[in-house]
């Protein structure tokens, strides 16, 4: 795996204001859709990040694309902060770009395809030949040149996804935010849409930030997997990792309620963790660690204190937010110490 | 089990949609048929139609713009397509329930969980309709009870919003359920929900119709949860049944060329890659391909797809039965011939 950071997420925030209490002490109430979310993206891996819906994986990628402020935390690209200027410079607007879930929605539909690839290089790229563009990116994504001359309506579920994959290309960027690119598609085309990302991840030496819920499709893309809950991150690995020895309770209840085609991957399902609870509100997110209330092993502690991120690989890169893993004493104490001032409070 | 009645069994169903510009040919003459007490899958792509078919079933389809050419739909041995309102009231009361996929669009949002539970209840049948308000109240509790939500006297005056998504799911399971039906259709039952939800939900509906014996038709385009929930399972591609298999033996041994390669296009859990999946897109029903309409998209096809459409042959027994050429007998295909000629 190549070394060098493109992407870092530090302590990431992004608190939603819903409504507010009362009426003489107001004071809002929010959605702690992202809660301090840190982890780095290198060069040249598809890292991925699971969760159920509103974990808050798709508030990442619209932070990172500049279409929300962080509450609190920083994104950097190159060691450079996303969010230092009132607005995004045009030359980091263009490294970072994104396919959307649903290309039913995210291409204009009273646009030819020409018109929408040509959007970007208008704005990017003013002083080149359009059309030559146009072919060019129709045909690296092997779609043939007449198609610039339809409109959304006339293509497939699954080409227009890969048009609105081209569009994203058009500005030649270096990371690639890919949220969900294919949940809205059925099994059988899906796989021509994951073929093309690996292929012109490979030919074009693209980085990728991949979200999706669905862990088979994580399994055989992404190098490492980032799982997330109720906007925190419970457990990061390399996916072989990941899928050979998940730590996290979570982790392992997630993947014990995937149902698989054969008994090869049954066996690849951690021993049975039922199911058990609701997803609770994240309006009202339940004290200390918030997966408590549907954890098999839970303890006192975790009723209390909010856990912090442990190693718990052999060989490092494994984390786990979980009290099950020891705590260094002096992060447990401090923890502890948080905790008991809230209750103060 | 050949011995048993089928509790539902449709005969060479057809239904068209006459639309502006023409008709659209989307169910072309499929057999279906359940037994009481078994639990039937039924998978295909968006498209493919399976809820066509269950809506066929209910008869709930708006006619026009459908239209049924041809065919049958027996439900406990009575043509569905030819019986009275009265007794479509009845059998939609009694004889059939069906749980949705989208368990926030399924529920009224402006009237309480227990309004809605006591009207289906006291809807069900004529008898129904002369019980005590108490009475229908006690029954709308015992329903949320068995589907293993607490406190359902809290429940029964909340609102669908004021419920999370497996919550809302839970009580359409127990709603479908409080008339007691002998047959219960589940169209994509869970997935609207997350994953740890959805497995919650389906070991719930499994638990619950093993106990009470019913049949159930569970709908799905997800291979992975009829591998985990049904005995037998329906493969359903462009409005044709193409398969139809035990469970257990469909997984082993799939048999139509398109059931193969849904099955290779899944990805799996132990890694091995992304397969290419299957070439090509369903076609249109405006102009289905003559013959198989697999055909335009079969790695296998033959002269012969392109002509005529494939009757069901067996792979080893009765009980597994595909409609595809390459499981041609000679003699078979032979008669088959010459009815079409005829035809």
């Amino acid at each position: 795996m190549s070394g060098d950071v493109v992407l870092r997420v530090e302590n990431l925030k992004k608190h939603f204001v819903v409504g507010h209490t009362g009426v003489i002490h107001r004071e809002p109430i929010t959605v702690k859709a992202v809660d301090g979310v840190s982890f780095e993206i290198r060069r040249g891996e598809t890292f991925g990040i699971v969760g159920e819906s509103g974990s808050g994986k798709s508030t990442i990628a619209y932070i990172t694309m500049g279409m929300y402020l962080p509450t609190s935390g920083t994104i950097t690209y190159d060691g450079r902060d996303l969010f230092a200027e009132k607005k995004r410079p045009i030359g980091l607007k263009k490294e970072i770009q994104i396919v959307f879930q649903d290309p039913g929605s995210s291409l204009n539909p009273r646009q030819s395809i020409k018109q929408i690839l040509e959007l970007p290089l208008r704005i990017h790229n003013p002083h080149a030949n359009r059309l030559e563009e146009v072919i060019r990116l129709l045909d690296l994504v092997d779609l043939p040149p007449e198609y610039m001359h339809k409109y959304p309506r006339q293509l497939s579920g699954g080409e227009r996804q890969i048009v609105a994959i081209a569009r994203a290309l058009a500005t030649n960027p270096s990371v690639v935010v890919l949220d969900e690119p294919t949940s809205a598609l059925d099994v059988s085309v899906q796989g021509k849409v994951l073929n093309l990302l690996i292929r012109l991840q490979r030919e074009l030496g693209l980085t990728y930030m991949f979200i999706t819920h669905d862990l088979s499709v994580m399994r055989n893309l992404a190098s490492r997997v980032a799982i997330m809950y109720l906007g925190r991150i419970a457990e990061v690995a390399a996916t072989e990792q990941f899928f050979s020895n998940p730590q996290h309770p979570y982790t392992q209840m997630l993947l014990s309620s995937i149902p698989v085609i054969s008994e090869e991957e049954e066996k690849l399902k951690p021993a049975k963790v039922v199911s058990t609870g609701e997803i609770p509100s994240p309006v009202n997110l339940p004290k200390g660690c918030s997966f408590h209330t549907r954890c098999p092993y839970v303890m006192d502690v975790c009723k209390r204190v909010d856990p912090v991120m442990v190693d718990v690989g052999q060989r490092g890169g494994h984390i786990a937010r979980c009290h099950l893993f020891e705590q260094p004493p002096e992060v447990a104490q401090q923890a502890e110490a948080v905790a008991a001032s809230q209750e103060g409070a | 089990m050949s011995a048993q009645t089928p509790i539902l069994d449709i005969k060479n169903l057809s239904v068209h949609f006459r639309v502006y510009g023409g008709v659209l040919k989307v169910l072309d003459g499929i057999d279906f048929h359940v037994f009481p007490g078994e639990k039937v899958g039924l998978v295909g792509e968006t498209g493919c139609g399976k809820t066509t078919t269950m809506k066929a079933i209910l008869r709930v389809l708006p006619t026009p713009p459908a239209v049924i050419p041809n065919g049958e739909i027996l439900f406990k041995g009575q043509n569905v397509l030819k019986m009275s309102e009265r007794k479509l009231l009845d059998m939609r009361g009694q004889g059939i329930s069906m749980i949705f996929q989208d368990p926030t669009s399924a529920l009224n949002p402006v009237f309480t969980i227990g309004q809605q539970l006591e009207a289906v209840i006291r809807h069900a049948s004529p008898q129904n309709h002369r019980l005590s308000r108490s009475a229908i109240e006690q029954r709308a509790r015992l329903a949320l009870r068995e589907v293993a939500l607490a406190d359902p006297d809290r429940l029964l005056n909340s609102y669908p919003i004021q419920l999370s998504g497996g919550m809302r799911q839970r009580v359409c399971i127990g709603m479908a359920l409080s008339t007691d039906p002998e047959l219960l259709i589940a169209d994509e039952p869970g997935t609207a929900l997350d994953v740890t939800i959805q497995d919650q939900v389906l070991r719930l509906l499994q638990r619950l119709v093993d106990e009470k014996q019913k049949s159930v038709i569970l709908i799905t385009h997800t291979l992975g949860i009829v591998r985990q929930t049904t005995d037998r399972v329906y493969v359903m591609y462009a409005g044709n049944m193409v398969e139809v298999a035990p469970t257990k033996r469909l997984f082993a041994k799939p048999a139509h060329p398109y059931t193969q390669g849904l099955m290779a296009a899944v990805p799996r859990l132990s890694g091995g890659g992304i397969s290419e999946g299957i070439p090509g897109r369903i076609p249109s029903y405006m102009n289905p391909p003559v013959g198989c309409r697999f055909h335009t998209r079969c790695p296998y096809a033959m002269p012969v797809c392109e002509r005529l459409k494939p009757p069901v042959f067996t792979v080893d027994d009765e009980a597994h039965q595909v409609a595809c050429f390459l499981y041609d007998a000679p003699d078979k295909v032979q008669a088959y011939k010459q009815e079409q000629v005829a035809v």
